[in-house]
């Protein structure tokens, strides 16, 4: 009886256990952390956490300073995302430091970094962990005479409207952002060594970092092009961050105060600041853009069942379901440039596949006459996307040994000549033997 | 018993005394065939029982490396049949290549093997394949004494034949490829080739279409068995070429060679791995010309026949014999410029030339049992067989004959090549003891003869005097030489001695140098003890539990076929070497920086890498030290 009861407690508990870690798989109810340099960002910047809880997130305001702080318990991880807005803290509170937050992204969570004017050394080599430089002279502003947020007073060219938009509709989202975006802060470079970061907001070409208050003595280190205002990386396990320069570009002053750009009579009742980082965020946070590969599917030309082993020369269909992530639920991916490779060592099958629409993927081909061990090979990489790469194992075998055609049709002759030479060695011997 | 005779022959009349002469004399053939059929018995069991020091003092199990690809495939056969077997196509070596096992092995070992292990299994003897596999080499190596005492008696006597037997069933120089344990080619290989060369030699001696016959499935088993067979294609037509040259030529040959040749060679036809070599690769070649200038000779000889002029035939033999060659020239040109015939492969090259391979193929060099052989390690594998050799030869040279001459020069050519290169002392050992066997058994006879006469002419002296004349020559003789008795006597128990170091040597070699498994290391520890270190298994059980079943391991090429085999993962290199260019890309990641490497890795899809490190235990022929 005891047993018994054991036996019901264990399953029961077992039961609520997979319940539980089943739904860390689900997408919703996700935590983050939001680090602050003084509470008073938490209404300042109201709309846009605002609109994070409204798509289902927790949000977990803490002083930055907080001695509180950590990002894990018993090496599991308490939150989904951090979002550090908390340009000038020195550092971090708790058990939180350098390490921790790149070990938090290492381990495929996201982060939003947003630093100003006043951004420390550590919110600094965070940035530049993640394979972007901030501009190192600290007093330093993206200035831009040229397209610059007009205004009542004439100022000092730092409140820029910026509209060089990176163009992808996985990060930005389908609506185009009409108005430009105000963004005041300090200016970026991307690391030449990280092939990752993408520029998503970029500088006109008459942009340029400097002290806003002192003279330009010699050039400025960072101009035109080179200027990146806001940036995001995608890391190999597709962890993402977004880098902004400017903290104001999120607060509630920016999201609501129309813009005119300088130069241009077109004038916005509101800025495209609101639209702008909600779409990032929505990017960020994998609401867009996160791609699932499921049931790789391949089997022999009229056949159902998955083969151990192909043989050379046999025609096989592949396919493959391809599914993104749209915030709620799993909707079919579309698009016409997903390829699979038939691979050993290099790819002797590249063949892009067609879709159903419904998110089917499939193409059929002829195994080449090369055997080894193969793989199917799916390596998809577009801007804005999760990677998709992955690969299964097939070996294709020669032909067995009855597998070849029994009788060949060109061999006929040499059938003859065997049989007429065995035939004659008979007729020989025997006129040989019994004719005298 | 002579004495339980001497009563009833004195005592019986005419009639009796026949019948029990014949008795007699039958007994004393049935005694000397009872002592003969015992020795046979007791070498055969001597040559089973000298190969299992490494069962007893390790396990029963399979040593080396080739081996456990042996092991693999037989246990492959066992369990899936012969038709499996011969398709079977392994994705699990050569990663991401693959290897047709079917056609690219030699069967024949593993067939035995799984012959031996179905009939004992039909006579419902419960044995684990593996010990089929550890006890196949012995098995062979005491059917090998039998057709080594069958040769001797053929090219000799039965005596030379009994200690052929007893030499070859202790000679280090084969034991070290045929212990319990080491499941190799070469075990039934040696056995193979003995058979084809004894059936071979029979049959140029009888002429007759059976023996030929029986040769040519001989061989077709050594083709099946072993690459070895290509020594048999080009010395059995080599000796042909000499007995042509030195007027040897018989029919008895022209049946033999013939019957050996054609039928041998459609049989090795049907082992995938050879397939067309017989008639497509320059290293099969000789055999075929021998095979057309035996039709010439026939054809002039009958020619010779039926022209009974000899200046007509000296004429015609001339413009023949130029036609022949130049027509055989052509072809042989022809065969190789349009790449018909293959050219000999660098193994080949590098057997003729020493020197080839360490300029051309580094691979082959590169193996160790490829070296050239050194002189201490001919004294090691055949002691006093070396200086028995040359006085074998010697007596082969004073009564030749179509059998000795083929032993002379099997011996001399398989001696050459063991000379370069250490693992064919293997081959040359089976000559090297029939040669000796004669030296022995020659010398022996003279001395015991000289003996026996001695002692029989002082019987009969003191016995009888009917045949006066002859024993006063006799004696005469005798009183010639004063202390020929004491010399012989001398002489004997010297050969005696030396027989027996050579026994003490072969047993001492077998036990220390021969029976380690190297799977399994034994050291002695500083206080003498014995430390076994039994890393190498642990290590393929290591993988075998705690790695994916797909994970591929990469390491040095020696140690692949170990790992398909005992821990059952795919490898990107192992022993075979049919593909030099994989062999060199995995020896370039070996050998160069991490980074590298890593590049290199990741294009061979590497989950794992293994690497023998041998600082701690100094265990000196790791990885660091290749």
């Amino acid at each position: 009886m005891a047993k018994l009861a054991i036996a019901i407690f264990l399953a029961i508990s077992l039961v609520l256990f997979s319940r539980l870690s089943f739904s860390r798989e689900s997408l919703t109810g996700r935590r983050i952390l939001v680090l602050l340099d003084d509470l008073s960002i938490k209404s300042s910047h109201s709309i846009f956490f605002n609109s994070l809880r409204s798509r289902g997130f927790d949000l977990d305001f803490k002083l930055a300073e907080d001695k509180s702080l950590s990002l894990q318990r018993y090496s599991q991880y308490l939150y989904d995302g951090l979002v550090l807005f908390s340009p000038s803290v020195e550092r971090f509170g708790g058990a939180l430091d350098l390490g921790a937050v790149l070990d938090f992204v290492d381990s495929g969570h996201n982060l939003i970094i947003a630093a100003d004017s006043s951004a420390s050394d550590l919110i600094k080599s965070v940035a530049t962990e993640c394979g972007v430089d901030f501009d190192e002279d600290p007093s330093a502003m993206v200035i831009d005479h040229n397209s610059y947020a007009v205004s009542e007073t004439e100022g000092d060219h730092t409140l820029i409207a910026a509209d060089d938009f990176i163009e992808s509709d996985a990060i930005l989202g389908k609506n185009k952002i009409e108005a430009p975006i105000l963004f005041e802060g300090i200016g970026h470079s991307l690391n030449a060594g990280s092939s990752l970061v993408v520029k998503v907001l970029s500088a006109s070409p008459s942009a340029y970092s400097a002290n806003p208050s002192s003279k330009l003595s010699n050039p400025p280190s960072l101009t035109g092009p080179a200027l990146s205002l806001v940036s995001v990386v995608q890391a190999r396990n597709n962890a993402r961050i977004m880098i902004s320069g400017s903290l104001s570009m999120f607060s509630n002053r920016f999201f609501r105060s129309g813009v005119q750009k300088a130069g241009t009579s077109a004038k916005y009742k509101k800025s495209g600041n609101e639209q702008f980082v909600t779409e990032l965020s929505k990017w960020v946070f994998h609401e867009r853009g996160h791609l699932k590969a499921v049931n790789v599917r391949h089997q022999k030309v009229g056949e159902t069942d998955e083969p151990a082993v192909y043989r050379i020369k046999d025609d096989l269909d592949f396919s493959v379901e391809i599914y993104e992530w749209s915030g709620k639920s799993w909707e079919p991916y579309v698009a016409d440039d997903v390829q699979v490779q038939f691979y050993m060592m290099s790819p002797y099958v590249l063949n892009t596949l067609s879709t159903d629409q419904k998110g089917l993927y499939h193409t059929s081909f002829k195994v080449p006459d090369v055997y080894g061990v193969f793989q199917f090979k799916i390596e998809y990489h577009k801007l804005g996307y999760t990677s998709l790469s992955l690969s299964k194992q097939i070996p294709v075998r020669p032909f067995r040994h009855n597998e070849y055609e029994r009788f060949i049709t060109t061999a006929f002759p040499y059938y003859g000549a065997s049989f007429t030479t065995m035939a004659g060695f008979f007729i020989f011997s025997f006129i040989f033997l019994y004719h005298k | 018993m002579a004495a339980d005779l001497k009563p009833a022959w004195k005592s019986s009349d005419l009639m009796p005394f026949k019948y029990l002469k014949r008795k007699v004399k039958l007994k004393s053939k049935q005694q000397e065939l009872l002592i003969r059929v015992s020795i046979l018995f007791l070498v055969y069991v001597l040559a089973f029982i000298a190969r299992l020091f490494s069962v007893l003092r390790y396990e029963s199990m399979i040593h080396e490396f080739d081996p456990y690809f042996n092991y693999r495939t037989t246990l492959f056969l066992t369990q899936k049949g012969f038709y499996e077997f011969w398709n079977w196509f392994d994705s699990e070596s050569w990663y991401p290549l693959g290897r047709i096992i079917g056609g690219t092995l030699y069967p024949g070992l593993m067939v035995t093997a799984a012959l031996i292990y179905w009939t004992l299994r039909f006579f419902r003897f419960a044995v684990h394949i593996r010990e089929v596999c550890v006890l196949t080499a012995p098995f062979f190596a005491s059917n090998t004494t039998l057709v080594a005492y069958f040769f001797g008696k053929e090219i000799w006597d039965s005596g030379a034949g009994l200690v052929a037997a007893a030499l070859i069933a202790i000679c280090p120089g084969y034991i070290s490829r045929s212990v319990a344990g080491s499941y190799d080619n070469e075990g039934v290989a040696i056995f193979a080739l003995l058979l084809t060369f004894y059936l071979f030699v029979k049959a140029v001696n009888t002429g007759s279409l059976a023996w030929a016959l029986a040769s040519a499935f001989s061989y077709f088993y050594m083709v099946s068995a072993w690459g070895g067979y290509v020594f048999i294609i080009n010395l059995i037509p080599l000796y042909v070429l000499v007995l042509l040259i030195t007027g040897r030529y018989s029919l008895r040959l022209y049946v033999a060679y013939n019957c050996m040749y054609i039928l041998g060679m459609l049989l090795a036809m049907q082992i995938r791995f050879v397939g067309f070599q017989h008639v497509q690769s320059g290293e099969h070649m000789a055999a075929m010309g021998v095979f057309f200038l035996m039709q010439v000779f026939y054809f002039l000889d009958w020619v010779k026949h039926q022209l009974n002029d000899p200046k007509l035939f000296q004429a015609f033999l001339r413009i023949a014999v130029t036609c022949t060659v130049g027509v055989g020239a052509v072809a042989l040109g022809v065969g190789t410029a349009s790449g018909y015939i293959s050219p000999w492969t660098g193994r080949f090259y590098s057997l003729l030339d020493p020197t080839y391979a360490k300029d051309h193929i580094p691979i082959i060099a590169s193996v160790s049992e490829h070296q050239p052989t050194a002189w201490s390690s001919f004294m090691f594998d055949f002691h006093i067989l070396l200086l028995l050799f040359p006085a074998g030869l010697y007596f082969c040279f004073k009564r030749l004959s179509d059998a000795t001459i083929f032993i002379v020069m099997y011996g001399l050519t398989s001696m050459y090549f063991a000379g370069v290169m250490v693992r064919l002392i293997l081959v040359a050992t089976p000559a090297v003891c029939l040669i000796s066997a004669i030296a022995v058994s020659a010398t022996i006879k003279n001395l015991t003869l000289l003996l026996r006469t001695k002692n029989k002419v002082s019987q009969s002296g003191s016995t009888k005097a009917t045949s006066g004349a002859k024993a006063s020559s006799k004696a005469s003789l005798v009183q010639s030489q004063p202390f020929q008795g004491n010399v012989v006597i001398a002489l004997l128990v010297g050969a005696f001695y030396l027989l027996s170091r050579y026994a003490t040597h072969c047993t001492w070699v077998t036990s220390e140098a021969y029976s380690s498994p190297s799977i399994v290391l034994a050291a002695r520890g500083a206080h003498g003890n014995r430390v076994i270190f039994d890393d190498y298994r642990e290590a393929y059980f290591w993988l075998r539990q705690n790695t994916p079943s797909d994970a591929k391991v990469m390491s040095w090429w020696d140690y692949g076929y170990q790992i398909t085999a005992m821990g059952n993962r795919t490898v990107i290199v192992d022993n075979n070497t049919w593909n030099n260019t994989h062999i060199a890309t995995v020896g370039r990641a070996m050998s160069s920086y991490e980074d590298e490497a890593f590049e290199i890795m990741r294009s061979l899809d590497v989950d794992y890498v293994l690497v023998v490190f041998g600082g701690v235990t100094g265990y000196s022929s790791d990885d660091i030290n290749k």
